[in-house]
Formats: structure tokens, C-alpha cells, sequence
């Protein structure tokens, strides 16, 4: 399990906090003011981020957040309290304080709340894999790379505007609970984005186009090469603008689509990866993220898309942005299946969804996004599975549709509350005829029902064509917590899809 | 915390330590307490107290003008890092101007502000207890951060508990949120300016679900202080609407004229907020760049003389009287901490009147500095319908709860994307006569306004879609004509 980083192994940059101090002194007293579970957490996440607008700096954050948080059951009731004051006496008081608040809240309790057992894991140490740390990089040298790649866009007539940004989080975590589990661990991540923006001045219309190259769990050699090939991308941004400037409006109506994993990768997130999080489908996020379709009762039996629908959940791909050695409860990493054979067949859980609801062990996706929020289900690395062996290129699925539209690249998604009814944009759209692609259109946006648009899930490609996306922004949780997750896919092929023109939606 | 030095210690002990042509230091305390439940218990309770520090390090950039210029006058470079807990104010302040030493001059770079210094927006004249231009030092700078703590949420968690039996009696599942924080500001400058501004920020969210989910309600608000949140009242409002689901009528995608609660104005304005950016429309990719080009400033936006305005004095929505941020963006800048923020009118008699600039963009464009304001409030002059007095004197049409999954579909026209969410209801002849399916919309909130044939009076409002990011507005309820309502959505 374990793949440490040559140099990056050990406490890495928990190395100056008092670690063992502050756990015992957290869990000593959660355990002798009689809690059942504790679990305590230190963390050191880096965070740097530098925009550039056509060129220029125009934000820059180097942040570093230190903290320690306590999480205590206590008769079946939970209390949760966190400090930026890393020392032993402040986590004790942190027991004093979950404790309290545990206790006051049971006169609302309604259901105790137990956690699944999961198998202790003593002292282990993890790292996603990474070349260079991206947080030790000279921001002068992050500056000079964005304002390269800006000015090669600018230099092209098509190109008006353009924003240039990466983001860098290194996230170092210290976990210790009751059982006597005791993980470290350290996760890189890298976002670089470039977008072109084209003007239409005589009409006061624009267009942009961007990267789009993924958010991954890389350090900076992401930048120069490792996984993407910037320069391809870069080269061909202003043709691609230029052509999407003057591509006709869509015609709005029912079209046979091939997606491209670029932008059907959040397709999957919002109508699968949502949908199968066990919490929500109980209701226990009814108030904010929404429920689901997917009931619990529907688990083995709900027809969730065509035969070809395999979907897995992991916390284990090499450079996923939800991978883990271990999750925030101290469950270690595992793979499972969501949908099979086009048939729901799993959710993602947490220990105290798994213990509520008759499974023996959590499959781990407890995640907090700070040493100051409380871990909650989160979503795995949720991923359609490509055809097997070679199957279709993205040409020969193309070639099968006859007429259609090929979609590239997300932009706007919006899903509703029990993840039904979506509608997804894109980067950009071609316009196919007779299995061939005839140029872009644009104004594209196309919706439909989670359940339908799956079933009308025709072909997937072959392992070749499966790519890896994902985003840092994933919300969920009151008061509100970002995750980073990735998905794979293969492009796909779905029959008659409701096509809107975006343009004519706001006409009147 | 006591191990921690005081904000204003670590203030000026970032001041002292930098070697900077300028220096402004921010430290914000947090305190936060929130109990969440579901599915009628308790789930999640929490408190967490933060501390954030920021240095700001600015380098006048030699050899490109005459003589010695004031920082921010001249081209000026600058470096910010920051950090949480037991900072190392040294540490801190030498890695900000490591990153200023090798940065190029920012393009926001404008003149530290100085004590005396005029607000950035408005017409001069913060009302009600805000400090005024002149006073280098807040009268409270040297007071301690406001805490809070699980005490002030014992009056919900007691309301939820009853609450609770009473939805297990009836068969119904509540679920919701509780919070309430304080962030407490203090701002430095090697200009003199000492500043301070505690916020407070509270929320009670509460939903309920019939047990089969086909019936699901939600009420929401936001509060100072949590003395004026009855979860009695809150109950009730949701049983109002329960009882009104239990006729359910299905109705297809279409244009329908709709009412929008004051909480789902408050959706689609933070939303129209968000896009007014100064440069964005200059350069010509905003719904509010003019074609051929120029912004839209002084162009009538709507038929009705609505108007949205910002104002730290607003009353009950009192946000921080002057500027403070730890990174620049489009329209926000480093350069302008301290700026006292005025009373902004965006929108006034229908006419588009400001857009977001700080004080660089805004001298190169030749208009006053907006900076952003921690409030919005949309008001029609005369307007005084309760959202029931508007039911009363509906033909037919749909009466909204809240809005959500907003998102920007095209930045061209502003068209958003979203959905109804936890009550609609057709209301004909004056009366509400079942709950209807949600919808998927498509909607600008510029076509919103200027489709808006009659509004409400004005009174604290919730976005649920925006709440958490912008707590405090204050919205009336909207009657518009032929809202698109795009799909059917089965979600309840």
C-alpha cells in the first residue's frame, strides 16, 4: 500500500509539531471522560495559488493552515471540537469541549450513533505518488511558466484575453483514534488552467476555450510533461477558439452524442458519484446536498443504466485526487463496485453509514477537508469502466452514430437534489454527419434523467481511450466542505439526448 | 488560545518586523459553533476556533520613475503569505517580501490608504455607528475578539428536541442546520491605519420530508445573533406548507409567471452580483459590457425603478465598514485594505450605476472605487405587499420556495441554470391550491428583474444557494411574467 516518495517519507512537514503529545493527550482524556470512539487529527496543508490575467499577476496565496481536530462518540452522541493551538494541553481541552457538546445535544438525539469496526493499523505511513513537491517551486518560477504559456495564446489573433492559474496543495495529516490506529500521511495535488477568451465587440458577445488538462493527485513535473502534453494543448487553443467564434448556434433538438471522458467525467460525479453516497440516500444530507434516487432499497435491483455500465469506486488510483492510504476514520483504502451490469450493487460509506445499515466494515470515504471541520462521507474515485481490451477508438464510436454531436470539455453542470434532472455544457461541440465530424456549433447544453440518459448508454470505449478527470471543488456538508476527487471514463456513445440551444433559453 | 499573542500583538509585531517600502497585516479570529441534524436526531455538532494571520509586503520597484514615489504611486511589487495558528509573525513577514522581491510591479498598485482617507464608494457619509474618514485608529482596535460559543444554538438544540417528538408523531423527518460564528478583524498598515470589525454570521436552516419524500419543505434565515430564531416558528411554517402539499398537482415544463420569496430573490441578485465586475465588462466579456464597446453604466436595466445597493450601516445587516483582504483579484486589491467602504448603490431607479472596481481599475476607467460590500439589498421605492398580500392577488401562477444548483450557463446574456427546490405551489384565484412538481430553469436574473411587473417590501432574506458565502441580504418578493421553467425535474 505504502509508495513514500524518495525523500518525502516520514512526517514530512509534521515533523516540528508535537504529534504523539497531542494525540494522547486527546485521546487520554476523551477515554477517561468515557467516550466509545475518538479520533484525533493533525494536519499541515499548504496551499498556493497564483492567476495570471493576460499576462499579469493578478493573485497570489501562499497559505499554510495548521490545526488539530477531535472528533468524540460519546452514549451515541457526537461532539466535534478543533483548535489551531497544536499542544497537548489545548487537545485535551478539545476532549473537554467535544464532550460537552456531545452531552448537551442528546436531549435532540434520535438515533445513537455506532461506527463499524475496521481492523487497526498500527503506525503506518503513506504518500501519494509525486515527483516534486509543487509548494517548494519559487513562486517566481510558477509567475514566469503562466506567463509564458500566456503570451503564446495572446500572440494569436483569435485569442482577446487570456487567465492563466495553477493551484498546489500539499495536505500532511497526523491520525490517531481509540483502537489504537495511527496513520501519516501526504497527498500532493496540481491544477494548472488556461483559458482564451474571444471578443465580439460589434456584437458585445465573447467565447472562451480552456485547458483541459485535469486536476491530479502530481506534484509540479505535471507542468512540464508528466500525464499532459502542454504544449499540444496550448498550440491548439487559438484554432479551436477561432473556429467555435464563428461555428453556427446549435439547432436545438434530439441528438445521438459521443462524450469525450473531458467532460463526461463530471457527468458521472453529479448523476453517480452524488447518487450512490449512502448519507444522502438516507437523508442524512436532505437539508443541504439533497437525497438520492437511489434508495436504499433499490441496492441490487435498481436499473441504473444499460449492460454496459460498470462503474467502481476506489480510494486507490495512483494520482486520483480521493486517494488515501487511509480515510479520516482509519479505514484503509479499498475498491468496490457501484453499478454492474447496469444494476446499482454498492455505495460509498462511511463507518457510521456501515454500521446503521448492516455492512461489516466501512469501504472508506470518510474525508474532512480541514483539521477544523468533522469527517464526513465523501465521495471515492468513482469511474466508468472503459470496454474491455482494445474496443472502440473515439472515431469508431463517433462513426456509429451517423447523426449526432461530439462534446468536448466541461463547463456549467447543474443537477437537482435527488440527482434526476441534469444539464451539462461543454468546451466545445462538433457537429456530426453521416459518422463524420463536420465542424463545431455552438450554444450547447444538453439535459436529460439520470436513469435515461444511462440506459440510453449504448457503447464505451476501449482501455486506450479511458482518461482520468476529477476537480478540487467537490461541495458537500454543512458548514460546507471542498473535496477533491477524480474520475476516469472512456468516451461514450448515448442515443437521443435532449440538445437545448443556451442562447434561445434566455431569449424572450 | 492564551498561549497565542493577542491580534494586536501579532499586528504590530508584523509591522516591526518588516523591512517592506509598506506592510499591512491582517489577523482574523474565528469562533464557530453548529449543530446539524437529520432524519429527526442530531448528527454532527461541532466547535472550532481559528486564527488567521496574512502579511501583505509591498517593494517600490526602483528606476522606473522619477524620483522617490510613495508606494503604490510608483510601480510597487508585491508579496503576500499567510497562515493559521501559532504563527511565526518573523517567518511570516520575511516570506512575504521574499515573494515581493522577485515579483514584477502589480497592476493594482494604487497609494496605501491613509488615516483621513475618503470611503471608496457611496457618497462619503457611513451611517450609523461607522467610524468616519480621519480616524487612523478604530475607538475598539484594542479590543479583545468576540467569541462565541455552544451556548448561543442551547434555545435550538431545546426547540429540536420537542420538534423532534412532534415530527415522530406525525410521521415526518426533520432536518437542518444550525451555526453561528464570529469573525473578529484587525488590520495594521505601515500607513497608521489600526482597524478592527467583528462579524457575526448565524443560519437555521430546517426542512421537513413526509416520511415517503414525496412532500418537502424548507425555511430558512439568517441571524446576528440567534435571539431572534423561534424554532416554534420555524416548525410551524414548515406544517403551513406540509399541509399545502398534500394536493399535488403535476404540471409540464413552460413559461409561467411566478412569485419568488424574498429567499429566492436573494438566489438569482447574489448571483447578478457576482457578475459585476468593472473590468470584465471593459473588456468586453460581461452581460454588462455595452455593444461596441464601454460598460453599461447609466444604461436602464429594468422597466421598474428597483434598486440594489450595499451598506455596511444597513440595519441588522451591519457588515465591516472597511476594506480587508489578503489577495488581490480582478477587482479587489491588496493595495486597498483599509479603504472605508461607503453606502453603494449598483442599481438605482432601474439604472445600472456601479460595477466592482478597486482603486487602480477604477482610476484608469474614470469612475469611483466599489470595492465589494458584505451585504446586498434589493428594494423598489413604495413597495410594501407582503409575499401573502402577492399570493392574494394572483390570477394563477407558481409560488417558489427557493432556488438551487444555480449555475452560469452563459456569460454572454447572464443565463443561469438551476432548480426549484422544496415547495412550488400554483396559487390561482388568490389562493394556494396544491404543491406542484420542481422545474429545471433557465433564467438570467436580468431578465428576472426586467420581467418583474410587482414586488414586495423589502425584509431579511436567505439564499440557499449563496447563504454561506453571503449571509446577509435583504430582498423583496418578485412577480414575474413567463419565468422559463425548461424541464420537469421528479426530485422532491
Amino acid at each position: 500500500m505504502a509508495s513514500p516518495h524518495p525523500g518525502s517519507g516520514g512526517l514530512g512537514e509534521l515533523s516540528g509539531l508535537p504529534l504523539q503529545a497531542v494525540r494522547e493527550a486527546a485521546l487520554g482524556r476523551a477515554a477517561a471522560l468515557g467516550c466509545s470512539h475518538a479520533e484525533v487529527r493533525v494536519e499541515r496543508i499548504r496551499s498556493q495559488f497564483v492567476a495570471l490575467r493576460d499576462g499579469h499577476v493578478e493573485t497570489t496565496v501562499d497559505d499554510t493552515e495548521i490545526g488539530v481536530g477531535l472528533r468524540v462518540v460519546r452514549r451515541g452522541s457526537i461532539g466535534f471540537a478543533a483548535t489551531v493551538d497544536v499542544h497537548a494541553d489545548a487537545a485535551a481541552r478539545l476532549a473537554d469541549d467535544a464532550v460537552q457538546l456531545a452531552d448537551d445535544t442528546s436531549v435532540a438525539l434520535g438515533t445513537k450513533v455506532s461506527l463499524a469496526d475496521e481492523p487497526r493499523h498500527v503506525e503506518v505511513q503513506w504518500s501519494s505518488p509525486y515527483g516534486v513537491d509543487p509548494t517548494t517551486v519559487p513562486l517566481a518560477d510558477k509567475v514566469a511558466l503562466l506567463e509564458d504559456w500566456s503570451r503564446r495564446l495572446l500572440a494569436a489573433p483569435s485569442v482577446d484575453h487570456v487567465a492563466a492559474r495553477v493551484l498546489a496543495v500539499v495536505e500532511d495529516k497526523h491520525y490517531a483514534d481509540l483502537s489504537g490506529t495511527v496513520t501519516t500521511q501526504r497527498r500532493v495535488r496540481i491544477y494548472p488552467l488556461v483559458e482564451a477568451v474571444g471578443v465580439d465587440g460589434a456584437s458585445g458577445t465573447f467565447e472562451s476555450m480552456r485547458t483541459l488538462a485535469p486536476p491530479v493527485g502530481r506534484g509540479w513535473e505535471y507542468t512540464s510533461g508528466a500525464g499532459w502534453d502542454w504544449d499540444a494543448e496550448l498550440d491548439e487553443l487559438p484554432s479551436l477558439l477561432a473556429e467555435k467564434m464563428a461555428a453556427p448556434s446549435v439547432q436545438a433538438g434530439t441528438y445521438d452524442l459521443v462524450i469525450d471522458p473531458s467532460n463526461l467525467w463530471l457527468t458521472i460525479h453529479e448523476s453517480v458519484g452524488h447518487a450512490t453516497e449512502l448519507d444522502r440516500a438516507l437523508g442524512y444530507e436532505a437539508a443541504y446536498a439533497g437525497t438520492s434516487f437511489a434508495t436504499f432499497d433499490q441496492l441490487g435491483s435498481l436499473r441504473y443504466g444499460s449492460p454496459v455500465m460498470h462503474v467502481v469506486g476506489d480510494r486507490t488510483t495512483p494520482h486520483g485526487l480521493a486517494s488515501v492510504g487511509y480515510d479520516d476514520e482509519g479505514v484503509a483504502a479499498q475498491s468496490f463496485d457501484i453499478v454492474r451490469d447496469g444494476v446499482l450493487v454498492g455505495y460509498q460509506l462511511d463507518r457510521r453509514m456501515a454500521a446503521e445499515n448492516g455492512f461489516d466494515r466501512s469501504n472508506g470515504c470518510a474525508f474532512a477537508d480541514s483539521p477544523l471541520h468533522v469527517p464526513i462521507q465523501r465521495m471515492a474515485n468513482v469511474s466508468l469502466q472503459p470496454a474491455p481490451g482494445p474496443g472502440p477508438s473515439t472515431e469508431d464510436l463517433i462513426s456509429g452514430m451517423g447523426r449526432g454531436i461530439y462534446i468536448v470539455g466541461d463547463k456549467s453542470w447543474s443537477i437537482d437534489m435527488q440527482r434526476y434532472n441534469f444539464q451539462f455544457t461543454g468546451q466545445r461541440f462538433y457537429r456530426v454527419e453521416g459518422g463524420r465530424l463536420v465542424g463545431q456549433v455552438k450554444d450547447v447544453a444538453y439535459q436529460a434523467q439520470t436513469t435515461e440518459f444511462w440506459g440510453s448508454l449504448e457503447a464505451v470505449g476501449g482501455e486506450s481511450t479511458y482518461v482520468l478527470g476529477g476537480a478540487f471543488n467537490c461541495g458537500k456538508g454543512q458548514p460546507g466542505q471542498v473535496a477533491p476527487v477524480s474520475h476516469g471514463c472512456p468516451p461514450a456513445l448515448l442515443r437521443a439526448i435532449r440538445v437545448l440551444n443556451a442562447r434561445e433559453e434566455a431569449a424572450r | 488560545m492564551s498561549r497565542l499573542a493577542t491580534p494586536q500583538e501579532t499586528v504590530e509585531r508584523a509591522l516591526a518586523a518588516s523591512r517592506a517600502d509598506g506592510c499591512a497585516v491582517l489577523v482574523e479570529e474565528l469562533s464557530q459553533a453548529e449543530v446539524r441534524f437529520a432524519n429527526n436526531t442530531t448528527t454532527t455538532n461541532g466547535v472550532r476556533r481559528d486564527r488567521r494571520v496574512a502579511v501583505v509586503s509591498f517593494r517600490l520597484v526602483p528606476g522606473s520613475g522619477p524620483g522617490a514615489a510613495a508606494v503604490g504611486a510608483g510601480p510597487t511589487a508585491v508579496g503576500v503569505a499567510s497562515a493559521s495558528g501559532e504563527v511565526d509573525v518573523e517567518e511570516l513577514v520575511r516570506a512575504s517580501e521574499a515573494e515581493a522581491a522577485l515579483a514584477d510591479p502589480a497592476e493594482d498598485a494604487a497609494p496605501l490608504v491613509t488615516p483621513g482617507e475618503g470611503p471608496g464608494s457611496g457618497d462619503g457619509s457611513p451611517r450609523g455607528g461607522g467610524t468616519g474618514p480621519g480616524d487612523a485608529r478604530d475607538a475598539g482596535f484594542d479590543d479583545e475578539p468576540v467569541l462565541t460559543g455552544a451556548s448561543v444554538l442551547s434555545g435550538v438544540v431545546s426547540g429540536l428536541a420537542d420538534a423532534f417528538g412532534r415530527a415522530r408523531s406525525s410521521g415526518d423527518l426533520l432536518s437542518g442546520f444550525a451555526t453561528h460564528g464570529v469573525a473578529s478583524t484587525y488590520l495594521g498598515t505601515s500607513t497608521g491605519l489600526r482597524r478592527r470589525h467583528a462579524q457575526p454570521a448565524g443560519t437555521f436552516e430546517l426542512v421537513a420530508r413526509s416520511a415517503d419524500g414525496a412532500r418537502s419543505v424548507w425555511s430558512g434565515a439568517g441571524t446576528a445573533s440567534f435571539d431572534d430564531v423561534d424554532v416554534h416558528a420555524f416548525e410551524e411554517q414548515v406544517r403551513r406548507r406540509l399541509a399545502w402539499a398534500r394536493h399535488q398537482v403535476e404540471l409540464p415544463a413552460g413559461r409561467y409567471e411566478v412569485l419568488l420569496p424574498p429567499d429566492a430573490t436573494a438566489d438569482l441578485m447574489v448571483s447578478l452580483s457576482e457578475a459585476m465586475s468593472g473590468r470584465d465588462a471593459e473588456e468586453g466579456r460581461s452581460p454588462f459590457t455595452a455593444p461596441g464597446g464601454g460598460t453599461r453604466i447609466g444604461e436602464r436595466l429594468c422597466e421598474l425603478p428597483f434598486g440594489l445597493r450595499g451598506d455596511p450601516a444597513e440595519p441588522g445587516l451591519e457588515s465591516a465598514p472597511f476594506l480587508a483582504t489578503a489577495a488581490s483579484g480582478t477587482d479587489v486589491s491588496v493595495f486597498d485594505n483599509g479603504l472605508p467602504v461607503g453606502v453603494t448603490d449598483w442599481i438605482e431607479g432601474g439604472h445600472l450605476r456601479r460595477l466592482r472596481y478597486h482603486r487602480a481599475g477604477a482610476g484608469r476607467a474614470g469612475v469611483p472605487p466599489s470595492p465589494p460590500v458584505g451585504n446586498l439589498v434589493l428594494s423598489l421605492p413604495g413597495a410594501a405587499a407582503t409575499l401573502d398580500e402577492l399570493v392574494a392577488g394572483t390570477e394563477r401562477g407558481l409560488l417558489l420556495t427557493c432556488l438551487w444548483y444555480i449555475r452560469e450557463v452563459d456569460p454572454v446574456t447572464l443565463l443561469l441554470t438551476g432548480l426549484t427546490r422544496d415547495g412550488v405551489y400554483l396559487v390561482e384565484h388568490g389562493e394556494v391550491v396544491g404543491a406542484v412538481n420542481n422545474f429545471r430553469f433557465n433564467e438570467s436574473p436580468l431578465d428576472v428583474l426586467a420581467r418583474t411587473v410587482e414586488a414586495g417590501r423589502t425584509e431579511r432574506a436567505l439564499s440557499r444557494e449563496w447563504g454561506e458565502w453571503m449571509n446577509r441580504t435583504a430582498m423583496p418578493a418578485l412577480r414575474v411574467a413567463d419565468f422559463n421553467m425548461s424541464s420537469v425535474s421528479p426530485a422532491t
